[in-house]
C-alpha cells in the first residue's frame, strides 16, 4: 500500500455524489425523472413524528446504556431517514431482515421498541418472533441476515405469492461493512439466479466501525448490483422522501415478480458505531459537521415550514409525545426483570435432549446444596 | 415389505419418501438435481419432484445453508447436501452461529428443521477434501443434533426420521458403504432416531464405532472370535446427544471398552466417550478406555490412507491393549 493510498481515508461527500434526491437538506422539494412521492399534509406530519420519535428513543437507550442499564447500543443517529423511509415503504405482508441496528424500521413496522431492548440489556438475545412480527431477529454477524432473507424470498416464489399488487416481498438490511462479506455477495447470486422477490438495502454510513468505505469498495456500492444482474440505485439515505419513494418502487419491483434490487442509501453514521466505540480516534470533526448540516429530521422540518403545514405549537406536540414515549420506554427498562438462571437451559432444541435436562438438573442440585438455598 | 439395498439406494428411496409424505421438504445441494449427486444418492428425483423441490444451487455452501434457514423461516424442511465433508467449512458460519442457535436466539418462537446431509470419511482412495470426519466440530455445537447411520436399514429410515424431527441435524453419511447392500424393511422403522444400539452382543470388550468404522468393528469381532475373545459392539448412531445408557450397560458388564473412529483422536468423539464411561463405570473398568483412531495429521495422501485409518489389526491391537493392565 503506497502511502499517497493509506492517506485517503475520508469519504467523498454527499454533494458530489450522484444519487436519486427528492428533499434537499434545506427543504426544498426537487424532483425526479424516476421517483416521485405524493404525501398529504397528514403522512408528511407523521413522517416527522417517526423520524423525531426514532430520534428520541435512540437518544434514551444510549443515555441507559451511559447509565449502566444497558450493556451496549447501536444508535442509528444519522440514519433515521434511511430507515422510516424504507420501513414506511414496507406493506403489510412485507418481510423484513434487520441487522442490530434497525431501531427505526422496528418502529415503523409498528412493533413496540421495547421488543429489542432485552438483547441490549442482556436479559435475552432477543427472543421475538420474526414471523409473527414480519421482522427477524437482530443479527449480530455481519451479513448473515441476507442470506436468511434470500431464502425466505425463494420460499415466498415457491408459494406463489408474486406476480401482482398483493405480492410479498422481502427487505435485506446491512451496512457498507457487510458488502465485503461472503454472505452478502452469496445472497445477490442466489437472489439472482432464482429471481427471489427481495430489496437489499445497504445503509452505507461510511464507516463499519473504523474502517471507512475505502476498505471496501474500489466502486460506489450501488453499482456491485450490476454484476450480479439485477439494478442498483443510489439514494439520497437522509432524505426521507427519497428513500421511501425508491424503496416503494423496488418492493413493487420485486412483489411484481421481477426479481431483486439493491439499493445503497447514502447516509452517515453520526454516533459511535455502538457505545463501546470512540470515533474520535478515525474521523476528523469537520467531517461530522458537513455531515450535520444534511440532518435527516431537520429537512423535513424546514420542507414543513416551508410549506405552511407544520406550526410551533405542531413540533412542540411532537417533541413532548416522543418524550413521553422515550420516558415510558425507560420505565420499561428498568423494569425488566434479570431472567431465572435456570432459562440457560431452555430451547436448547425443540425436541430437547437428555443431556440439556442433565445438566439442567445438575445445576439445580448445586445450587440447592448451598444453606438457606430457596431455588 | 423387505427389500435387499444398497446404503446409497437406501437413501435415496428414504428422501423420496420423505418428499412424498409432506410436500414442505425440499433438497438442496450442488448437483443433486440432472446428475443426481456426485454419489448419485438424489437419482431421478428431480425428475420426478421438479426443480422446486430438488433444488441445483449455486455453487456457495454458505449460500445453500444461509437461504435453507430462510426456506425454513418460511415453512421449508430443507434437506441439504454438502458434496463433501471437506467442503462444508463455509458453510461453518452458518451451520454453528445461526442453525444451531436460532431456536435459543428466540426463546422457542423459531424452528428451524433443516438436515445436513454430509457424506465423510476416508477409504474411497480420494484428493484431499474428500475423505475427513468432522463430527467433532458439530458435536461440539449446542443446538445441532448429529447422527450417523451405518448400514441400509438405518440410511433409510434415520433419513426419514431427521427430516421429521423439527431438530438441525447433521446427518453423517459413511461414503465408502454407500455400495454395501443389507436388508431393508420399508414397514417399520427398526428404532428411534436418538439410539444407540448393541450390533453384536460379547463379552470381553465393549467396542464403540458409528458410521463407516461399525463394519470394521464387526469385521473384529468376527476376527477376534477365532482367537477366543468375544466383542460387544455398539451402533452408537447417534453422536450428540450421545445414548450412553447402553454402553455403561455394556461395560459394565465387559469391564473393557475401546472408541473407534476415522477422525484424529485429539478431542475427538472418543475423548467424550472415555470420559463419560470413567465417570459412570469406573468400578466396573478393567483398564482405562482406549481410542482407535486417525492419527493427529490432516488426512494424508490417498496411498497413504490404508495406514491412516483404523482397520480391523488396529483395532484387534487396541482391544489386546486394553488385556494388558
Amino acid at each position: 500500500m503506497t502511502r499517497a493510498s493509506s492517506k485517503r481515508t475520508a469519504p467523498p461527500s454527499a454533494t458530489a455524489v450522484d444519487f436519486v434526491q427528492l428533499l434537499t437538506p434545506d427543504g426544498e422539494r426537487v424532483t425526479h425523472p424516476d421517483y416521485s412521492v405524493d404525501f398529504n399534509p397528514d403522512e408528511l406530519r407523521g413522517l416527522y413524528r417517526d423520524l423525531v420519535t426514532v430520534r428520541k428513543l435512540d437518544a434514551e437507550a444510549t443515555a441507559l446504556q451511559r447509565q449502566g442499564e444497558l450493556g451496549i447500543w447501536a444508535s442509528l443517529l444519522g440514519q433515521e431517514a434511511a430507515q422510516v423511509g424504507s420501513g414506511r415503504a414496507l406493506r403489510e405482508q412485507d418481510m423484513a431482515f434487520p441487522t442490530y441496528r434497525e431501531h427505526g424500521v422496528l418502529y415503523c413496522r409498528g412493533i413496540d421498541p421495547i421488543m429489542p431492548l432485552g438483547l441490549f440489556r442482556g436479559v435475552d438475545q432477543g427472543g421475538w418472533d420474526p414471523i409473527a412480527n414480519k421482522f427477524g431477529i437482530y443479527t449480530i454477524v455481519i451479513g448473515a441476515q441476507t442470506l436468511h432473507a434470500t431464502g425466505y424470498a425463494m420460499g415466498v416464489a415457491k408459494d406463489g405469492k408474486v406476480g401482482g399488487e398483493d405480492g410479498e416481498a422481502v427487505i435485506a438490511y446491512f451496512g457498507d461493512g457487510a458488502t465485503s462479506q461472503g454472505d452478502v455477495n452469496e445472497s445477490f447470486i442466489y437472489a439472482s439466479v432464482y429471481n427471489a422477490p427481495i430489496v437489499f438495502f445497504c445503509q452505507n454510513n461510511q464507516y463499519a466501525i473504523s474502517e471507512p468505505l475505502q476498505r471496501q469498495s474500489r466502486v460506489p456500492l450501488y453499482q456491485r448490483a450490476s454484476g450480479f444482474g439485477f439494478p442498483g440505485v443510489r439514494v439520497d439515505g437522509n432524505d426521507v422522501l427519497a428513500s421511501y419513494a425508491v424503496t416503494r418502487a423496488a418492493l413493487d419491483y420485486a412483489r411484481q415478480g421481477n426479481g431483486p434490487m439493491l439499493i445503497e442509501a447514502y447516509t452517515y453514521r453520526m454516533g459511535a458505531h455502538t457505545t463501546s466505540d470512540d470515533p474520535t480516534r478515525y474521523r476528523v470533526a469537520s467531517e461530522v459537521e458537513e455531515w450535520q448540516a444534511k440532518d435527516p429530521v431537520a429537512r423535513v422540518r424546514k420542507l414543513l415550514e416551508r410549506e405552511g403545514i407544520g406550526d410551533d405549537a405542531f413540533f412542540a406536540s411532537v417533541d413532548e409525545q416522543a418524550r413521553k414515549e422515550a420516558v415510558a420506554l425507560r420505565e420499561r427498562v428498568l423494569a425488566m426483570p434479570d431472567p431465572d438462571p435456570t432459562q440457560i437451559f431452555d430451547h436448547v432444541y425443540p425436541n430437547g435432549s437428555p443431556e440439556v435436562d442433565e445438566e439442567r438438573e445438575q445445576f439445580k442440585a448445586y445450587h440447592a446444596s448451598f444453606e438457606g438455598a430457596h431455588r | 415389505m423387505t427389500e435387499t439395498l444398497t446404503l446409497g439406494k437406501a437413501l435415496n428411496m428414504g428422501l423420496r419418501r420423505a418428499m412424498e409424505d409432506d410436500p414442505k421438504v425440499v433438497l438442496m445441494g450442488e448437483d443433486i438435481g440432472k446428475l443426481g449427486g456426485v454419489f448419485r444418492i438424489t437419482d431421478g428425483l428431480q425428475k420426478d419432484f421438479g426443480e422446486d423441490r430438488v433444488i441445483d444451487t449455486p455453487l456457495a455452501e454458505s449460500g445453500i445453508v444461509g437461504t435453507a434457514v430462510g426456506l425454513a423461516l418460511r415453512g421449508y424442511r430443507p434437506v441439504v447436501e454438502i458434496q463433501f465433508d471437506g467442503f462444508v467449512y463455509p458453510a461453518y458460519d452458518q451451520i454453528v452461529c445461526q442453525v444451531a442457535k436460532m431456536h435459543y436466539r428466540s426463546k422457542g418462537k423459531v424452528r428451524l428443521p433443516i438436515v445436513i446431509r454430509i457424506p465423510f470419511g476416508g477409504g474411497i482412495g480420494a484428493v484431499e477434501h474428500h475423505s475427513e470426519s468432522p463430527e467433532a466440530y458439530f458435536g461440539h455445537t449446542a443446538g445441532l443434533k448429529v447422527v450417523s447411520c451405518s448400514n441400509p436399514a438405518d440410511a433409510y429410515w434415520m433419513i426419514q426420521q431427521a427430516i421429521t424431527s423439527d431438530d438441525p441435524i447433521i446427518f453423517f453419511e459413511p461414503k465408502r458403504r454407500y455400495w454395501e447392500k443389507g436388508e431393508v424393511s420399508t414397514d417399520a422403522a427398526p428404532g428411534e432416531l436418538h439410539r444407540s444400539r448393541v450390533v453384536r452382543e460379547g463379552g470381553d470388550v465393549t467396542v464403540l464405532a458409528y458410521g463407516p468404522m461399525v463394519r470394521t468393528a464387526l469385521d473384529a469381532a468376527t476376527a477376534a472370535e477365532e482367537d477366543g475373545r468375544s466383542l460387544e459392539v455398539i451402533d452408537l448412531r447417534t453422536l450428540s446427544p450421545l445414548d450412553m445408557e447402553p454402553v455403561y450397560a455394556s461395560v459394565r458388564k465387559t469391564g473393557r471398552a475401546v472408541v473407534v473412529h476415522e477422525a484424529p483422536g485429539n478431542l475427538g468423539l472418543g475423548s467424550e466417550l472415555a470420559a463419560r464411561i470413567t465417570e459412570q463405570c469406573f468400578y466396573s473398568l478393567e483398564a482405562p478406555v482406549l481410542r482407535v483412531t486417525g492419527y493427529d495429521t490432516p488426512y494424508p495422501a490417498a496411498r497413504l490412507e490404508e495406514e491412516y485409518l483404523p482397520d480391523l489389526d488396529r483395532v484387534l491391537d487396541g482391544v489386546d491393549r486394553t488385556f494388558g493392565w
